[in-house]
């Protein structure tokens, strides 16, 4: 396997983006990211969308995008995997670069959620949880989050308070990212008195709908050596599945996924999370954030709660989580929120995390965690300053 | 999305008589059917009717719901694990929501879920009861 490496990342504006359609985000990250990275050309794009054809009614991404970028026939794949789409790109676009196969790859995702209403983009996103046992009852992904935050409440005591810290924490980082669609603070009583979504979590435990593109240039270390360009080594991703229905689950506290992607990354890394100093994890709800710093190994079952209260994960903390404002305060356009947490991983790497946001104490080793729906697939990735 | 009757049809022996496998190593019930045990790889099972009692495991009460179900919100979502095991999900009814709770007995009856898509086929099956209705 040949060591591989990220050269450039590029973002598109974030939030609702009224003038800009799909293709026209697409776009402008992607060129971002071949303008940063100062390559030629391109050997092939992998892009992470959830469901286009149901937000917008566009699927066959692969040729639209190719041709929008000014890439007409470069080999180029859609990859889908609800909320995991971007990250699942990402590791295509490490397999291919790693086999040798191709030596520069382009690693997107994108998703335009705002060109339909509330209603039908919720319907759009409730198309990752089961159908038939979930979604036929009237399940919603805050419902499903919300039996989540019930259980691990249950069962390990996590309180109200808790969930709010990872919020509070969360929008404190995204208030100084320019990239992110909402950067203001928030605080504890807000998001105690914010309207209910599905009991207990309230709208500021949730993230949310986005519009917004990300692209990153992946290639081997040899070449980007040869350029001269500030580059982050990839030194293990993994990816698992686990039950699309919480019903099926023997634990619905934890994210076994997760776990299952995390035990591969460190393998192939030959790292544990003792080694990583910092994370970008999907926080869609409050509650995802907790359940995964469990499950990823950061904390014993039952302590993420805690942790998040005592300011453990926070910019200064002992590891810090979400540095970029997380789904919360960033955004999250499904399809794209995999690839934007390693354009963070690769900002605070190479020390170029704006002013007020750069993880103290030069990180050396950072880590993405992205989730599908609601824990039925997760890629993590595990990348180290070059 | 375009409903056909058939999507509907198909599902009946699972929504309308509780139909579940049950594998015969690991003796585990699956809701609804299934052709492989994803524990053991078993493929040796017999069809089983569900019990209709169990007790909430978890839940919660969807007040910001998807347009098909606007008119009922708010109402309550609950994962019950039956007098078997097997754990179903389903919408708690005929009691206020600020009564359900984790641990709470329930019985599973045959209900009118909604009506699916532009053809408006209605569709029917479980929903959960207080046990002592």
């Amino acid at each position: 396997m040949r060591e591989v490496c990220v050269i450039g990342v590029g973002m598109s504006k974030w939030g609702e983006v009224w003038r800009m359609s799909l293709r026209d985000l697409h776009t402008q990250a992607a060129l971002n990211a071949i303008e940063k990275a100062g390559v030629d050309h391109l050997d092939s794009l992998y892009v992470g969308c959830m469901t286009s054809g149901m937000f917008v009614g566009q699927e066959h991404l692969a040729s639209l995008l190719t041709d929008y970028m000014g890439m007409p026939g470069l080999p180029a794949m859609r990859i889908e995997s609800a909320c995991a789409s971007g990250g699942l790109a990402f590791r295509l676009a490490f397999i291919e670069v790693a086999s040798g196969i191709s030596d520069i790859v382009m690693a997107s995702g994108v998703e335009k959620m705002t060109d339909c209403s509330g209603e039908e983009a919720t319907q759009a996103l409730a198309a990752a949880a089961d159908q038939e046992n979930e979604v036929f009852h009237g399940a919603t992904f805050p419902g499903l989050y919300a039996m989540m935050a019930n259980a691990h409440m249950a069962k390990y005591g996590t309180t109200r308070d808790m969930l709010s810290a990872v919020a509070v924490k969360n929008h404190r980082n995204g208030a100084k990212n320019p990239d992110a669609q909402y950067p203001f603070e928030i605080r504890m009583d807000q998001v105690a008195k914010s309207v209910m979504i599905a009991d207990p979590l309230h709208i500021l435990d949730c993230s949310p709908i986005t519009d917004g593109a990300a692209a990153v240039i992946v290639t081997t270390v040899d070449i980007a050596k040869k350029m001269g360009k500030p580059y982050i080594k990839v030194l293990g991703s993994g990816v698992g599945t686990d039950t699309i229905a919480l019903a099926q689950r023997e634990d619905m506290t934890t994210i076994k996924a997760a776990t299952i992607a995390a035990g591969t990354a460190f393998k192939m890394a030959g790292k544990t999370i003792k080694d990583v100093n910092f994370a970008e994890v999907h926080d869609c709800f409050t509650i995802a954030e907790i359940a995964v710093s469990e499950s990823i190994g950061l904390f014993e079952p039952g302590k993420g709660g805690p942790a998040a209260l005592a300011g453990e994960t926070a910019l200064d903390g002992s590891f810090p989580i979400n540095s970029s404002g997380g789904l919360k305060s960033k955004g999250h356009p499904v399809g794209a929120t995999g690839v934007a947490q390693i354009v963070e991983v690769y900002k605070q790497l190479t020390g170029q995390a704006e002013k007020g946001r750069q993880i103290p104490g030069s990180p050396k080793i950072g880590m993405t965690q992205n989730m599908g729906g609601s824990g039925g697939s997760s890629v993590v990735h595990i990348l180290e300053v070059a | 999305m375009t409903m056909f009757s058939s999507r509907n049809w198909r599902e009946y022996p699972g929504r309308y008589r509780r139909e579940a496998s049950k594998f015969k190593k690991s003796g585990k019930t699956y809701y609804p059917k299934r052709m492989i045990d994803p524990v053991t790889g078993d493929k040796e099972q017999e069809t089983v009717i569900l019990p209709d009692t169990g007790k909430i495991f978890t839940y919660t009460v969807i007040r910001i719901a998807p347009s098909q179900w606007g008119d009922m919100s708010p109402y309550a979502l609950a994962i019950v694990e039956l007098t078997d095991g097997t754990r179903v999900c389903g919408q708690m009814t005929d009691c206020d929501v600020d009564e359900v709770k984790i641990g709470m007995e329930v019985r599973l009856e045959f209900r009118r879920i909604q009506s699916e898509g532009h053809h408006g086929v209605i569709s029917y099956g479980h929903k959960f009861v207080p046990k002592w209705y």
